[in-house]
C-alpha cells in the first residue's frame, strides 16, 4: 500500500527553475464539499507541469483559479513573488496566463486571422480595424509555431490540430508566460500530437511555462518535466517526471495499486452473432472516398473485438453504418445470420443490437432530463401498459441499471449533469445494456473518464461478455485492448489491416495501426 | 400540491410532474405568482374584476389563447416553433362558416348543409392537414421550423381570405329546417356553469399533459428535444414525432378557431392575426424553453392566464388599447428574463464533467480526421 501523502517520501520540490506562478493553501469549497483542500502549487519558468489525477480529483477547479474563473474560498494566489487576486479572467490574461480550454473556444467562421484578435482588434488611427497589421501579426504568430497558414483561412477549414495551434497563437499574441492546457491531445492524431509536443519545447525554450492536464499518461509523461498528483482534493505527490513511470503515476492517483484486467476467459460462443461483410462507408463531405472501405469482420457471442486505430481511421463511421445510423455504399451486415439493412435504428436495437456513441454528450445523453429518463429512454416500449408508461416498472428497471452499471447518483430523479464523465458514460452504457442487447458496440466509451471509472467499465462488459454479450470496442489507447479482448482488430484508412489474439504485444498493434513506434 | 412519494423512485418524476425540485417550483411559481399579482391588482382596482361570472368570462377568452398555447407547447419542447397557428385558427373559423352556409355541387345541383359535428370534424382535419404540411416541411425536408411556418402564416392566412374575399361571415346560427343548427353551443353554452370553451380547454389541457407525461410519445418529445441526436441513437423515431407535433399543434388551432367563431357568431379571414405570438408569449411565460426539451402544460396554461387576466383587466380599469400593448410586452420581455436567468443558473450547477471536444457540431457524421502523415508511403503490413 501507499504511504499517507503527507508523509510520503514521494513529496519533494521539484528542483531548479524559479517560480514564476504558485497557489499557497488554496481551499474551495462549493456548497457543503471541499474540492480543495489546501492545496500547495508551483509552476516554473520554463518548464511543463503536468498535473495527473481522476476526475472529480479537483484537477479543473485548481486550474479555474489559477486563470481567475473563479476565486478561492481561502489561500492566496503568488505570481512573481506578489499575492495576487484576480478579478477575471481577462484579468489574468492581462497579467499573462492563459488557458485553452478541451472544448476549443474558437469561431468557426472567422478566418484565423480574425480568432487570433478577437475582442481586442487592432485600430488604425481613424478607429477601423487594422487588418493589415493583424494579419502580419498573425502570419508572424504561425510561422512560430511553424504552421505555414495563411491568417486569412477560416478556422472551420482547418484541421483540429491546427485549430489547437490557432489557440495557442490566441495566446501567445497577448503575450502569455504561463499557458493552461486542459486535454490538449484528445481529439489529435500521433502526428499532431508529434507537432503539438514540439510547439510546446519550443515555448518552454522561450521562457514560457505550460500546466498540462491529459488523461493520455504515457503521453503526458513524455512531455512534462514536473508531475504533480491531486486527488481528493489534496496534492498526494510531486516528483521530476525523470524519475517515475507510469505506474508510479496511476498508483497515486487511484490510491491503489490498480490493474485494468485481463480479458474475461472461457466466455466466448461458437455462434456468430454480428458479422460484417464487405461493408463500405462513404465519407459525407467527398461521396467519392470511403471513409470505411471493404471491412469484414465476425463476432461471437461472448466475445470481446477490440477495434484499435488512429482518429480518422474509420472506427466510428463503421460502428454508426453497423448501428444504422449512416448508410452503407457496399457490403452487408448480419445479426444472428439475418441481414439488418434497411431496419431502422429502433428496430436494430429491438433486434439486439445497440451502439454506445463516441462523444457521450452530442450523441449519448438528454441533458435535460434526469439520470432515469435517461436510462430508460432505449427500452422506454417495452414497459407501456396499454397507452401509458407504467412508472413502476420504469421505476425498477432504472434503480436495478443504476446498480448494475455502479452509478454514482443520488438517485433516478437527479439531473444527469450532476454526475461525474465517468458516472455519465456508465449510464450511456446502462441504456443500452437495458434493451437486453445482444450485440454492443462501444465506440470509445473510456475517453474522457477517469482510470476507476475505466475499471468499472471494464469489469461490467467483461461480466456481460461471459453472459453471452457479443462486444465490439473502439479506442485508440493500445493499453485498453490489451486489458480487456479476447481479439484485437486494427483499423486504418478505412480498412482493416491487421488481426492480432491477446497475447500479442502493444508495438505491433501500434505498427499495424501505422502510429509511428520509436524503437 | 404535488409531493413526491418515494425518495429513491423519482426517475420519471420529471415527466410525470411530480417533483418537489427547487427549480421547477420556482419555475412554475414565477407564472403562478404573477397570476396572483393580476388578480389582486385589478381586484383592488375595479369592483368587477374579482367575481364569478367575470373569471368566467375572461376563462372563455383564455381558453382560445391556451388552446393555441398548448399546440404550441408541443413544437417548442421539440425545438421548433410554428408561426402559422393563428392563421390556422382564422382559416379554420372561416372554412367552418363556409360549410355551414351550405356547399353547392355544381355537377351535382345540390346544396349541402353538413350537420354541426361534421363541421367540427372537418376544421379539425383541416387543421392537421396544415400541421402535416409544417412537420413535413420541418421534418422530411430540413426546413428551419421558423421559416416553414412563416410561410404557412401567410399561404393559410391568405387562403382564409381568398375563401370569403375578404368578407366575414356572419350569422353562423344554422337553420333547424336544415338541421346545421348548434354552432353556437361552442361559444355560447355552459354545463354546470362554466363555458364550453373553458371545459374544452380543460380537456384538451388534461390529454396533452397525460401525452406528455405519461405516454411514450411523451418521453419521446422530451428527448427528441432535449438532445435529437441522442434520442435518434436510443431509438426514437425523432422523424415522426416532429410531423405529430406539428400536427396536433394544427388541429388545436383549428379546434381555437371554432370557439372562438363560435363566441362571435361569425368567422372573419383575420381572426387570430398575431395569436401566434400571444401563444409563445404564454408558452415561454409559462417557463418552457425556447431551445427545446423543458417546459410543460400546467405552467403554459398559467401563461396563457396571466395575458389573459392581464389583458381582459386592463380593458376593465379602462386602460387605453396601446398601453394594454405595452404592459403585455412587458410581462413577456420580464418572463424571458427570468427564463434565462433561471436556465443559466442552471447549466452552472449542472455542468457535463468532461465532454468530448466536437470540432463540427453541425455535421451529421464526425469528419475524417486526417490520417497519419509521417507514413503516408509505407505499406500496411496486410492487405
Amino acid at each position: 500500500m501507499t504511504a499517507s501523502p503527507s508523509t510520503s517520501p514521494d513529496v519533494a520540490t521539484p528542483g531548479g527553475g524559479d517560480v514564476v506562478l504558485s497557489a499557497r493553501g488554496v481551499v474551495k469549497t462549493y456548497g457543503g464539499t471541499q474540492a480543495l483542500k489546501g492545496v500547495d502549487f508551483d509552476i516554473s519558468r520554463g518548464t511543463v507541469t503536468t498535473l495527473f489525477g481522476e476526475n472529480g480529483a479537483g484537477k479543473s477547479t485548481l486550474m479555474k483559479i489559477l486563470s481567475g474563473v473563479e476565486r478561492p474560498t481561502s489561500g492566496q494566489i503568488v505570481l512573481d513573488g506578489q499575492p495576487v487576486e484576480f478579478a477575471s479572467t481577462v484579468d489574468a490574461r492581462d497579467r499573462g496566463i492563459s488557458i485553452i480550454h478541451q472544448e476549443l473556444s474558437l469561431a468557426p467562421n472567422l478566418s484565423i486571422r480574425d480568432n487570433i484578435f478577437m475582442g481586442r482588434e487592432l485600430r488604425t488611427p481613424l478607429g477601423t480595424v487594422d487588418f493589415a497589421e493583424e494579419a502580419r501579426q498573425a502570419h508572424q504568430l504561425l510561422a512560430d509555431l511553424e504552421e505555414d497558414i495563411d491568417p486569412l483561412t477560416p478556422v472551420a477549414e482547418l484541421r483540429l490540430g491546427q485549430q489547437q495551434i490557432v489557440e495557442i497563437a490566441r495566446s501567445l499574441s497577448v503575450n502569455a508566460r504561463i499557458l493552461i492546457m486542459d486535454e490538449p491531445t484528445s481529439a489529435l492524431s500521433a502526428s499532431e500530437v508529434e507537432v503539438l509536443f514540439k510547439v510546446i519545447h519550443d515555448l518552454t525554450a522561450r521562457g514560457v511555462s505550460i500546466v498540462y492536464i491529459s488523461h493520455h499518461l504515457e503521453e503526458a509523461l513524455q512531455i512534462t518535466d514536473h508531475a504533480v498528483v491531486l486527488r481528493d482534493g489534496s496534492i498526494t505527490a510531486t516528483a521530476l517526471a525523470v524519475d517515475i513511470d507510469l505506474e508510479w503515476v496511476v498508483r497515486r492517483m487511484v490510491g491503489a495499486n490498480f490493474d485494468l484486467g485481463q480479458p474475461p476467459e472461457g466466455s466466448t460462443r461458437d455462434n456468430v452473432a454480428l458479422s460484417v461483410r464487405g461493408v463500405s462507408v462513404a465519407d459525407v463531405r467527398n461521396p467519392e472516398r470511403s471513409v470505411v472501405d471493404d471491412v469484414s469482420l465476425d463476432v461471437r457471442a461472448g466475445e470481446i473485438v477490440c477495434l484499435y486505430g488512429l482518429m480518422g481511421a474509420g472506427r466510428t463511421e463503421l460502428l454508426e453504418a453497423i448501428a444504422g445510423r449512416v448508410p452503407f455504399t457496399a457490403g452487408s451486415v448480419l445479426l444472428h445470420g439475418s441481414d439488418i439493412a434497411g431496419l431502422t435504428i429502433a428496430q436494430r436495437i429491438g433486434q439486439g443490437l445497440g451502439l454506445v456513441p463516441e462523444d457521450r454528450q452530442r450523441d449519448g445523453l438528454v441533458q435535460t432530463m434526469t439520470v432515469g429518463s435517461n436510462m430508460s429512454l432505449a427500452s422506454i416500449t417495452s414497459f407501456v401498459k396499454g397507452l401509458l408508461v407504467s412508472g413502476n416498472r420504469e421505476q425498477e428497471l432504472v434503480d436495478a441499471s443504476i446498480k448494475a452499471v455502479h452509478v454514482k447518483t443520488a438517485g433516478g430523479g437527479a439531473a444527469i449533469g450532476s454526475l461525474s464523465g465517468g458516472n455519465q458514460q456508465k449510464v450511456v452504457i446502462g441504456k443500452i445494456l437495458a434493451t437486453s442487447p445482444e450485440v454492443i458496440l462501444l465506440d470509445e466509451p473510456s475517453r474522457g473518464i477517469d482510470v476507476g471509472a475505466k475499471g468499472e467499465v471494464f469489469r461490467l462488459l467483461a461480466e456481460r461478455a461471459q453472459a453471452g454479450l457479443a462486444v465490439v470496442y473502439s479506442t485508440s489507447e493500445v493499453g485498453e485492448c490489451l486489458s480487456i479482448a479476447h481479439r484485437i482488430v486494427v483499423m486504418r484508412r478505412g480498412r482493416i489491416s491487421a488481426e492480432f489474439t491477446a497475447d500479442t504485444t502493444k508495438e505491433a498493434i501500434m505498427a499495424a495501426s501505422g502510429e509511428a513506434v520509436a524503437v | 400540491m404535488t409531493t413526491s412519494t418515494h425518495p429513491g423512485g423519482r426517475a420519471s418524476s420529471e415527466a410525470r410532474g411530480r417533483s418537489l425540485d427547487l427549480g421547477r417550483l420556482l419555475l412554475e411559481g414565477r407564472a403562478f405568482l404573477a397570476l396572483l399579482a393580476v388578480i389582486v391588482i385589478f381586484s383592488f382596482l375595479s369592483p368587477n374584476y374579482f367575481n364569478v361570472s367575470n373569471l368566467l368570462t375572461m376563462s372563455s377568452h383564455v381558453a382560445v389563447y391556451a388552446l393555441l398555447a398548448i399546440g404550441m407547447l408541443l413544437v417548442v419542447l421539440n425545438g421548433g416553433i410554428d408561426l402559422s397557428v393563428g392563421s390556422t385558427l382564422g382559416l379554420s373559423g372561416v372554412f367552418a362558416g363556409f360549410l355551414m352556409k351550405g356547399v353547392t355541387l355544381p355537377f351535382l345541383g345540390v346544396t349541402l348543409f353538413p350537420s354541426v359535428w361534421v363541421v367540427v370534424v372537418v376544421c379539425c382535419l383541416l387543421g392537421a392537414l396544415i400541421g402535416l404540411v409544417n412537420g413535413t416541411l420541418v421534418a422530411r425536408f430540413r426546413v428551419a421550423s421558423f421559416v416553414a411556418t412563416l410561410g404557412m402564416l401567410y399561404v393559410v392566412r391568405g387562403v382564409a381570405l381568398l375563401m370569403t374575399n375578404g368578407l366575414t361571415y356572419n350569422d353562423l346560427s344554422g337553420n333547424p329546417a336544415l338541421g346545421n343548427t348548434g354552432f353556437s353551443w361552442l361559444g355560447f353554452n355552459k354545463i354546470l356553469g362554466v363555458p364550453i370553451g373553458v371545459l374544452v380547454m380543460i380537456v384538451v389541457a388534461l390529454v396533452a399533459s397525460v401525452l406528455l407525461t405519461r405516454t411514450v410519445f411523451g418521453r419521446w418529445l422530451y428527448s427528441s428535444g432535449g438532445n435529437e441526436r441522442a434520442a435518434e441513437l436510443s431509438g426514437v423515431p425523432v422523424k415522426r414525432v416532429k410531423v405529430w407535433v406539428y400536427v396536433i399543434s394544427g388541429v388545436s388551432s383549428a379546434l381555437a378557431g371554432l370557439i372562438l367563431s363560435s363566441e362571435l357568431t361569425s368567422a372573419g379571414p383575420t381572426a387570430g392575426t398575431s395569436y401566434e405570438l400571444t401563444a409563445i408569449a404564454a408558452v415561454v411565460i409559462g417557463g418552457a424553453a425556447l431551445t427545446g426539451g423543458r417546459g410543460n402544460v400546467r405552467g403554459t396554461l398559467l401563461g396563457a392566464f396571466v395575458i389573459g387576466f392581464l389583458s381582459d383587466g386592463l380593458v376593465i380599469i379602462g386602460v387605453s388599447a396601446y398601453w394594454q400593448t405595452v404592459f403585455t410586452g412587458a410581462v413577456i420581455v420580464l418572463a424571458v428574463l427570468l427564463n434565462s436567468v433561471q436556465y443559466s443558473g442552471r447549466r452552472r450547477t449542472a455542468k457535463p464533467a468532461s465532454p468530448t471536444p466536437d470540432p463540427a457540431p453541425d455535421t451529421p457524421t464526425p469528419a475524417p480526421a486526417p490520417t497519419v502523415e509521417q507514413d503516408a508511403t509505407s505499406a500496411s503490413p496486410r492487405r
